[in-house]
């Protein structure tokens, strides 16, 4: 019981009923990051087989979105825009918020979806969250390509689109949606093994903040009176410079990219501690 | 030698029922406390009652303490429910304990069921990578020893094929070979020879003595097959209720196992938490009968006895088209005979709230030793109550064949009428067909 007698001798792993609060053991996860990897080439390898157009799931479910998108909401309902190409203003919020809500489901279903996995064996448990954002960063970096192809196309032949330098920050935009959804996504999933009904919430809660956040619409378009939840949303910012840096629309505000990333070391820092305390004993509760 | 493992004081304890003190001050304060790193305050410590309950909380463990030396091979051993489980998850890291320390000195591998995390659309070598690296290996470590893990696991041609078209052989032989082959100190094995067919038994039995004896790692082995645990542990551990009742070398230990597996009649029947079943019907006792009907405690080889099963409907409804089974198994779980009235075609179409269902069996067949009555009752095909080891079984040697004689060294196995003759048709003699 003494921590003492842990000190006098080289133990190399010590059981206690408690770990620490931020004794987060990321130097378990990087001897497992083998193991990151392979969670990611799983993901890939399995989801689409047996599927008839297999990979080209990527690029359909974006495209399909901003057709839908530019159609219901561009001809239809008639929103501005900004300017911008239709399709190419849906496009951009579509792959950037497909990024977040990916994130942020996947992860919120860490301990549910892993239980069977979780009860046999130990590993680090945050080794599955951070596969979930990478296999996310690929998915994206490929549909991002994608709408890369369709700025281009509409570039050559004439739209009026701007990109400008600000593209040199789209690192830190991914990582700030990264932190974002693994944040929201670890603490969703530490609190369903307790109250199963969040993974409902989640699931219906992400298209909601959809609403919240200028992807189908810019966010100079939102009258005044309702500006704050617009601002008060920490993904606001990232979908506005991810438009300004690409097509030369919509702003880039460093005060309010900086509420975000500060938002989402909080959130990352509350979401991994909750986490922590979960995964020792969860296998108990599920 | 080196001591690799040492367990101190090691409790767990499960919440039975809601999650949750109920209020949430005590929530509050429960967290407060957690916080600070300090114990429960809300839970009761120090009190022991039959079947170790406190209130809501089950104790799984309770303060166990051993130590395990550098390459030993220990054998965990116990009734269902007995803990073992939990002994080896804490271990594992799979879940925390309430109380107490484990300190280990070495990588330790679990083995808790093969083939954890093996995923269906993978292939064989796709998935020994996946599941070496849940296993905690390195890609390069794996790349190293892939050649041995196929070739011990015998599935070479079909290593290119996911493994969801594999059959359950092929599975668990490929499962068993990544986890054999995994680099660790300290192997954790729980029941992985229950799968697989006899041959690949003996060649994971014969791995693992290898893993002990030759690599000088160390082992710690749950199971109910004594034969196992006695060729390959040098030292044993028996927990009963979450106690450990007994340690030290594997022959004693086993014998009290044995010996203290009859006193599980003593807790009644009805009381029994082993269970299983949707509980419409509860099985309240099990009675050994003679032929004439008298209460006996243990019953002779080729006596006409009876078992007698009272059970009472816990909805007070008549439960309908009844089956109920009686299986009789060996100490070291065995199986070795089934009983039911569905088999000779008695239907119990419907039967009273509360009552008592009798099975004869003329001139039983087994011989001296202990077994124990595992007792099953289904309503219309639905388990409603399943008990193991619902009761003891005594046998003691008896004039089976009227002739006062019994086979040599008569321990287990069974006895069976027969007639001989003998006559002057002509022997085969060698070469002639």
């Amino acid at each position: 019981m003494k921590s003492e007698l842990s000190s006098q001798e080289n133990w190399s792993l010590v059981i206690v009923p408690q770990r620490g609060l931020f004794d987060l053991r990321l130097r378990a996860l990087w001897k497992y990051r083998d193991l990151v990897m392979l969670f990611v080439r799983r993901d890939f390898v399995a989801v689409y087989k047996q599927t008839i157009l297999g990979p080209l799931w990527y690029l359909i479910q974006p495209l399909l979105t901003s057709v839908i998108f530019t159609f219901v909401f561009g001809n239809i309902v008639g929103l501005s825009t900004d300017g911008l190409p239709k399709f190419l203003f849906y496009m951009s919020g579509t792959v950037v918020w497909a990024y977040f809500a990916g994130c942020l489901t996947k992860t919120s279903e860490t301990f549910i979806s892993n239980a069977h996995l979780f009860g046999k064996v130990y590993f680090p448990r945050l080794a599955v969250p951070i596969s979930i954002l990478i296999s996310n960063l690929i998915t994206f970096g490929i549909q991002f390509a994608f709408f890369l192809f369709f700025m281009a196309y509409f570039a050559l032949t004439g739209s009026d689109i701007q990109p400008n330098w600000w593209i040199l920050l789209t690192p830190v935009l991914v990582f700030i949606m990264a932190g974002l959804g693994l944040g929201f996504g670890i603490i969703v999933s530490s609190l369903t093994t307790k109250y199963r009904d969040l993974r409902f919430l989640v699931q219906f809660g992400v298209q909601l903040l959809m609403y919240a956040t200028p992807v189908i619409y810019p966010a100079s378009f939102v009258p005044q009176r309702f500006q704050w939840i617009l601002q008060a949303n920490p993904m606001t910012p990232i979908v506005e410079a991810f438009r300004y840096a690409y097509l030369g629309a919509g702003s880039v505000d460093m005060p309010k990219l900086l509420y975000s990333f500060g938002f989402m070391l909080v959130i990352v820092m509350i979401g991994i501690t909750i986490f922590n305390r979960v995964e020792s004993t969860f296998m108990d509760t599920v | 030698m080196a001591t690799v493992i040492s367990v101190e004081n090691l409790s767990k304890a499960y919440r039975l029922g809601q999650i949750g003190t109920g209020t949430f001050a005590n929530d509050l304060k429960v967290w407060w406390a957690k916080v600070r790193s300090k114990p429960n305050p809300l839970q009761k410590i120090g009190e022991q009652d039959h079947g170790n309950r406190d209130g809501e909380t089950v104790w799984a463990l309770k303060d166990v303490s051993f130590t395990v030396q550098q390459g030993e091979a220990v054998g965990i051993i116990g009734r269902n429910g007995a803990g073992k489980s939990t002994l080896l998850k804490i271990l594992s890291q799979v879940t925390a304990p309430t109380a107490g320390v484990v300190r280990v000195k070495g990588r330790i591998a679990s083995l808790l069921e093969v083939g954890t995390g093996f995923h269906p659309e993978l292939t064989g070598r796709e998935n020994i990578y996946l599941n070496g690296a849940i296993l905690g290996m390195s890609r390069a470590e794996v790349s190293r020893k892939l050649d041995e893990i196929v070739d011990f696991s015998g599935v070479e041609k079909y290593i290119d094929t996911p493994v969801k078209r594999y059959s359950s052989g092929m599975y668990v032989r490929l499962a068993f070979a990544v986890a054999a082959h995994l680099e660790s100190d300290i192997l954790v094995v729980d029941e992985v020879l229950a799968v697989g067919d006899a041959e690949f038994q003996k060649k994971c039995l014969g791995k693992m003595g290898d893993v002990a004896q030759k690599e000088g790692r160390t082992i710690l082995f749950v199971s109910h097959n004594m034969a196992a645990v006695t060729a390959l542990c040098s030292r044993a551990c028996l927990l009963n209720n979450g106690n450990l009742i007994a340690e030290g070398e594997v022959r004693p230990v086993i014998e009290r196992y044995l010996s203290a597996a009859k006193s599980v009649d003593r807790i009644p029947l009805a009381e029994r938490t082993d269970r299983r079943g949707d509980g419409r019907v509860r099985l309240t006792d099990v009675r050994l009968l003679n032929d004439k009907g008298d209460l006996v405690e243990a019953v002779a080889s080729g006596q006409d006895i009876r078992i007698s099963i009272g059970y009472c409907s816990m909805d007070g409804a008549a439960p309908e088209n009844v089956k109920v089974g009686i299986g009789v198994y060996s100490m070291n779980e065995t199986f070795l005979l089934y009983c039911s009235n569905e088999l000779v075609g008695t239907d119990f179409k419907s039967l009273p709230p509360e009552g008592r269902v009798e099975c004869r069996i003329p001139q039983f067949p087994l011989t001296r030793g202990q077994y124990n009555l595992n007792i099953s009752f289904l309503i219309k095909g639905i388990l409603a109550d399943w008990v193991p080891a619902a009761r003891g079984l005594q046998v003691v040697e008896g004039d089976f064949f009227g002739t006062g004689k019994l086979p040599p060294a008569a321990h287990g196995g069974f006895l069976t009428l027969q007639t001989w003759e003998a006559s002057s048709a002509s022997p085969l003699r060698d070469g002639q067909l």
